[in-house]
C-alpha cells in the first residue's frame, strides 16, 4: 500500500479513531447499518410459486426480494435490475396477471401465487408472444436491458385496456424507462400487438 | 406525418437523395431495413448480460464507499461485518497488493482504488465485503464502520481555473487554445456582435444495466465477464495494473446493457473484483448498484462556455471566441472539449478559443453521449440563434451564409459533407418556410408555439481493428470479431457487410463477438465501431473470396464454394482483415494523419409549445436530417438517432445531477430523485432521415459514424424554439418551467 500502513495499524487505529470524527463522518453508512441490524443468514422461509406455469418451491431468507429470487436463485435472469427501488420498471413481472415491480416485492409475499416473467411469455413451442414479435418488427429496443420489463409491461398495458390511443399507451408505459430511448417505437409496438391481440 | 413512429411509415424516405427524393431500400446487404438478429434473444430474456453468470462458488461483492468527498480514513472497523452470517471476507486498503501503474485511458483514473487512505471524492471505495449471497454481502457492507477525518471539499463553483496539462495526458483530443487571424479586428469592424455564457449541468449516463463484473482466476489466467464498451481497453488496463501478459486476461461481454460512455474506460470495480477474487481464491461478482454508478463509473462534467460572435451586415462571421471550462478530479485531467464543434462548423476568418478545467473533489468525469460537441454545440448554436435575432436574419439563412467546405482550423477539405442538403431536407420536412421569425407570433389556445433549429457536428473517431470471416461447407459464414453488442446492432450490420460483399443473404452469416479471444477490435465508443470494425469485416470478406478463388484456381461465386470445400475435403476456410490508420496509430480523430478532415453533420428542427400560464414546455415534433456517410441499416440507424434526440431532449429539459456545494455530494444518486425522459415526455413525431452519401475517405465501406451525432444540436434547437415561442432565452440547462412564465 502506498501510504505505508499495514493491516495491524489499520485495525489498531480502528477502536481509537471511531470517536467523534468517525461518528460524524459515517453518514449514510451508519443509517444503512441500522436497517439490517440483525441479518439472518439461513433460509428461513419457504415460498411456493407457480412460476411461468411451473410449480416451484424456494427456501430463502425473508429479506429476499422477488427480483433477487428470480435472478440469483431461480435461474431466471431475464428479469432485470435497473434501480432496485421501483423507479425504472426493468424488473416488471406479472403477479397473478398484474404488472408489478419485482424489486419492490418480497418473495415471501408471493407464496401460493402465480408469477410470469419475460421467459414465460412465448408459447411452449417457442412461438413468440404478439408483443415480442411487435417489439422486433418495430425495433422497439436497442441494448435490450429494459426490454424484458417493457415487454411484460406492454402485455399488461394491453390487457388492462390501456392501449386505446398513442397518448394512453405513452402514459401507461411511462413506468418503464428506456435509456436507449426507443419510446416512439415502443408505442408503435404496443399498438401493433394490441391490434393483433384484440382483433 | 403523424404516424412517423410506425416503422412502415418511417422507412419511407429515411434515405434521401441530395434533392430530397426518397430512395428505395435494398432488400439485402448494406442499406436493407433488416431487423436485429438478436431481437428474439432480447425480447424473450435469453440475452445474458455480464453480471448474470454464476460459476460454482461465486461470492457476491459489495463495495463500502466514502460518504464524504474529502478527508482521510482514520479507521476501518470490519469486526461486526466479518461476524455477520455468510460474510467470508472483508477487504480494506491494508489487503491491497502492490500494483503496477495504469495507463489513462483506458483506465479512467490514475489513482488506483483502495491504494491510499486519502479520500478524494464521494463514493471512493474503502472496503469490499464478500459473502455467499447478495443479501449477506449487502447486509455486511452496512456493518463496516469507517472513521474519516473530514476536510472541506473543493467544488466546481469555487475551484480555481487551471490550464490542464497536455504532456502525458491521454484525455487531450486536440489543441487547448487554437487561435487564428486577427480576432480583435474582427470584432472591432463587425456590424453585429453578441456575447453570452451558456452552461450545461453535470449529468449521469444512467444506462439501464448498472456496471457489473465477474472475475475468476483459472490457473494464472484472469477471466472477466464484464459490462463494457471496450473489452480491449479493459484487458490493456488490467495487464498494466497486474503486470500480466494481456493474452492471459480474457474479457467476455455477451451483451452490454447500454453504456453511453460509462462503460468505456476502466473504473474501480473492474480493478477490485479481480483483486478480491485472487485473494479469496473464488469467483467474485461485483455488480454496482444504481447508487454506486453515480460515483463509480463517471459522469458528464458540467460545462461553462463563454461565446463571442461577430458578423458583417450580411451575417458572415468575422470573429469567434469560445472559452470553455469543465470540472475534473484531483487525480486526473479529463477535458470536455466543448469548443471542439466550434472549430469545424463555420467559415471563420478569425477565432480564439481556450479550454480550461477546475479541479474539485469529484470522481473523474468521462465521455457521455455526446461528449465535447454535445455540451459545446448547445452553446454555439444558441449563440448563432442570438446572432440571427441581433441581425434580424433567418437562423437557417445565417447558417447557410457561414457554410464551409473545408475545415476552418486545419484547412483540410472534408472527407464528405452533405450538411447543406441536410439543412434543406430538414427545413422542408418541418415546414420552416412557414416559421414566423418574431417571437410570440404563433399560438394554439394558451400555448405559445415556436420553431427552432440547430446545426450538428461530431468528430469522427476511428480505431484500428481486425476481423476474421470464415466459411463452412454448409454454405454458412461466421464473422469473428472482439467487439461488443451494446444496442447498436453490431451483430446485424456486420452480417449485412458480408452479405453485400458476397451477394448472399445475410441470414447465412453469424456474427460472433464479445470476447478478447477473438480478433482485436474497436471500442464501442466515439461512434467508432461501425466505421472501424465494419471496414475490417469488409476486408476480411474480400480476402476470404480471394482465398477461395485461389483454392479453385479461378474466379468463383459464393454458391460454388460449398462444393469446392467438399471436393477439397476442407471443413473451414477463413481469412483475416484489418482496418489500419495512417501513421500506424491505434486511434485517430478528425481524420488524423490523412489529408481530410472527418466529421459527421446534422440539421435538427424542433417545434415547441409553451403554456403561457404554467410555463410548461413540451416538444411537439422533431425533424433531423443527417450527413453521416453510408447507412448500413436504416432500422437500427433510425433507432440510434431517435435515441440520441431523446438523450438531447433530456439534456435540454430534464437531466442534471446537482451537488451540494457544502459537502461535495450529489443530492440524488438514484432514478427517483433524478429526472430522465420517459415515454410520456416524448412526442411520437420524431422524423429522422439521412442524405445518401458514400464517404470515400473515412472507411472502406463509405460510412462515418452515427451514435453520438443524434444527441448533438438537439438542446439548442429546443431552446431556440422556446425563444421563438416565448421571447425568453434559456442559457442554462436544463430548462426550468418557472423561467418561462410570462
Ligand atoms: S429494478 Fe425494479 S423498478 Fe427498477
Ligand atoms: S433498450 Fe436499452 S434501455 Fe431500453
Amino acid at each position: 500500500m502506498s501510504d505505508g500502513i499495514d493491516r495491524r495499524s489499520m485495525l489498531k487505529g480502528s477502536t481509537a479513531a471511531l470517536g467523534a470524527a468517525g461518528a460524524a463522518a459515517l453518514g449514510s453508512a451508519s443509517a444503512q447499518a441500522q436497517d439490517v441490524a440483525s441479518p439472518s443468514g439461513t433460509p428461513n422461509v419457504n415460498t411456493s410459486i407457480t412460476l411461468n406455469s411451473t410449480s416451484r418451491s424456494f427456501a430463502h431468507e425473508a429479506r429476499v426480494t422477488l427480483l433477487d429470487l428470480l435472478r440469483e436463485q431461480a435461474g431466471l435472469p431475464g428479469t432485470k435490475k435497473g434501480c432496485n427501488e421501483g423507479a425504472c420498471g426493468a424488473c416488471t413481472v406479472l403477479l397473478d396477471g398484474e404488472r408489478i415491480n419485482a424489486c419492490m416485492t418480497l418473495a415471501a409475499t408471493c407464496d401460493g401465487r402465480s408469477v410470469t416473467t419475460v421467459e414465460g411469455l412465448a408459447a411452449a413451442d417457442g412461438t413468440l408472444h404478439p408483443v415480442q414479435r411487435a417489439f422486433i418488427e418495430q425495433d422497439a429496443f436497442q441494448c435490450g436491458y429494459c426490454t424484458s420489463g417493457q415487454v411484460v409491461s406492454a402485455v399488461a398495458c394491453i390487457n388492462e385496456g390501456h392501449a386505446g390511443s398513442e397518448e394512453e399507451i405513452a402514459e401507461w408505459m411511462s413506468g418503464n424507462i428506456c435509456r436507449c430511448a426507443s419510446y416512439p417505437q415502443i408505442i408503435a409496438a404496443v399498438q401493433q400487438a394490441a391490434t393483433e391481440m384484440e382483433g | 406525418m403523424t404516424d412517423m413512429h410506425k416503422i412502415e411509415t418511417a422507412l419511407t424516405g429515411i434515405i434521401v437523395a441530395d434533392d430530397g427524393a426518397p430512395l428505395a431500400l435494398p432488400e439485402n446487404g448494406i442499406g436493407s431495413p433488416q431487423r436485429r438478429m438478436d431481437g428474439p434473444d432480447k425480447v424473450t430474456g435469453q440475452a445474458t448480460y455480464a453480471g448474470e453468470d454464476m460459476p460454482n462458488g461465486t461470492l457476491h461483492a459489495v463495495l463500502v464507499t466514502s460518504p464524504v468527498a474529502k478527508g482521510r480514513i482514520a479507521a476501518v472497523d470490519t469486526g461486526q461485518a466479518r461476524a455477520a452470517p455468510g460474510v467470508v471476507r472483508v477487504l480494506t486498503p491494508a489487503d491491497m497488493p502492490t500494483l503496477g501503474s495504469p495507463s489513462v485511458p483506458p483506465t479512467a483514473q490514475s489513482k488506483l482504488p483502495m491504494s491510499s487512505l486519502d479520500i478524494d471524492y464521494e463514493g471512493q471505495p474503502i472496503a469490499i465485503v464478500l459473502a455467499e449471497t447478495l443479501e449477506q454481502a449487502e447486509a455486511g457492507a452496512g456493518l463496516v464502520r469507517i472513521g474519516i477525518e473530514r476536510a472541506k471539499p473543493a467544488v466546481f463553483d469555487t475551484a480555481e481555473v487551471e490550464v490542464p496539462p497536455t504532456e502525458g495526458n491521454g484525455y487531450v483530443l486536440g489543441e487547448l487554445d487554437p487561435a487564428h487571424g486577427d480576432v480583435d479586428a474582427g470584432f472591432a469592424n463587425a456590424a453585429h456582435r453578441i456575447e453570452a455564457t451558456y452552461t450545461t449541468p453535470t449529468r449521469h449516463h444512467n444506462m439501464m444495466e448498472p456496471s457489473a463484473t465477474l472475475a475468476e482466476w483459472r490457473g494464472g489466467d484472469l477471466h472477466l465477464n464484464d459490462a463494457t464498451q471496450w473489452s480491449w481497453g479493459l484487458q490493456l488496463s488490467l495487464a498494466g495494473i497486474f503486470d500480466m501478459e494481456p493474452s492471459r486476461i480474457h474479457i467476455r461481454c455477451p451483451y452490454t446493457g447500454g453504456g453511453f460512455g460509462a462503460k468505456g474506460y476502466v473504473w474501480p470495480h473492474q480493478i477490485l473484483a479481480p483483486i478480491a477474487a485472487r485473494i479469496v481464491g473464488r469467483p467474485v461478482k461485483l455488480n454496482l448498484t444504481r447508487t454506486g454508478c453515480y460515483t463509480g463509473c463517471g459522469y458528464q462534467s458540467g460545462t461553462q462556455s463563454r461565446l463571442r460572435l461577430a458578423s458583417d451586415a450580411q451575417g458572415h462571421l468575422t470573429a469567434v471566441e469560445h472559452h470553455t471550462e469543465n470540472v475534473t478530479s484531483v487525480s486526473d485531467d479529463y477535458i470536455e472539449f466543448a469548443n471542439m464543434g466550434t472549430r469545424g462548423m463555420y467559415a471563420m476568418p478569425a477565432y480564439r478559443m481556450t479550454t480550461r478545467v477546475r479541479r474539485a473533489n469529484v470522481g473523474t468525469p468521462t465521455a457521455m453521449r455526446a461528449p465535447h460537441e454535445g455540451p459545446g454545440m448547445f452553446a454555439l448554436e444558441s449563440a448563432m440563434d442570438e446572432l440571427a435575432y441581433e441581425i434580424g436574419m433567418d437562423p437557417l439563412e445565417l447558417r447557410l451564409a457561414n457554410y464551409t467546405d473545408s475545415d476552418p482550423h486545419s484547412g483540410k477539405p472534408f472527407s464528405s459533407n452533405k450538411l447543406r442538403e441536410a439543412y434543406a431536407e430538414g427545413a422542408r420536412r418541418i415546414g420552416w418556410s412557414d416559421r414566423v421569425h418574431e417571437p410570440r407570433s404563433r399560438r394554439d389556445g394558451d400555448k405559445l408555439l415556436g420553431l427552432g433549429m440547430a446545426g450538428a457536428i461530431m468528430t469522427t473517431f476511428r480505431n484500428a481493428s481486425q476481423a476474421r470471416v470464415a466459411m463452412t461447407p454448409d454454405g454458412r459464414f461466421t464473422v469473428e470479431v472482439g467487439s461488443q453488442e451494446i444496442g447498436t446492432g453490431t451483430r446485424t450490420i456486420f452480417a449485412q457487410v458480408v452479405a453485400e460483399r458476397l451477394g448472399i443473404p445475410s441470414e447465412r452469416v453469424t456474427v460472433v463477438l464479445g470476447s478478447t479471444d477473438l480478433p482485436p477490435a474497436s471500442a464501442t465508443l466515439g461512434s467508432a465501431s461501425t466505421i472501424s470494425i465494419g471496414s475490417a469485416v469488409a476486408t476480411a470478406t474480400d480476402n476470404l473470396k480471394t482465398r477461395l478463388d485461389d483454392m479453385a484456381g479461378r474466379e468463383t461465386r459464393p454458391d460454388e464454394w460449398p462444393d469446392l470445400l467438399a471436393r477439397l475435403g476442407v471443413d473451414r476456410v477463413q481469412a483475416e482483415g484489418a482496418f489500419t490508420l495512417p501513421g500506424d496509430v491505434s486511434f485517430d480523430a478528425h481524420g488524423g494523419q490523412t489529408d481530410y478532415s472527418m466529421h459527421t453533420w446534422g440539421a435538427v428542427f424542433v417545434e415547441m409549445e409553451v403554456d403561457e400560464i404554467t410555463g410548461i414546455a413540451r416538444m411537439r415534433r422533431a425533424v433531423a436530417a443527417y450527413s453521416a456517410g453510408r447507412i448500413l441499416n436504416p432500422v437500427t440507424a433510425r433507432s440510434q438517432m431517435i435515441g440520441g434526440i431523446i438523450f438531447g431532449y433530456g439534456r435540454a429539459m430534464l437531466e442534471a445531477s446537482p451537488m451540494d456545494p457544502r459537502y461535495g455530494r450529489y443530492l440524488s444518486k438514484n432514478l427517483s430523485g433524478v429526472q430522465l425522459p420517459v415515454n410520456a415526455d416524448i412526442p411520437r413525431n420524431i422524423d429522422v432521415c439521412f442524405i445518401e452519401e458514400h464517404d470515400p475517405h473515412a472507411s472502406a465501406i463509405g460510412v462515418r459514424g452515427i451514435g453520438e451525432l443524434g444527441e448533438v444540436g438537439v438542446a439548442a434547437a429546443i431552446t431556440n424554439a422556446i425563444y421563438n415561442a416565448t421571447g425568453k432565452r434559456v442559457r442554462d440547462l436544463p430548462v426550468h418551467f418557472e423561467h418561462l412564465i410570462a
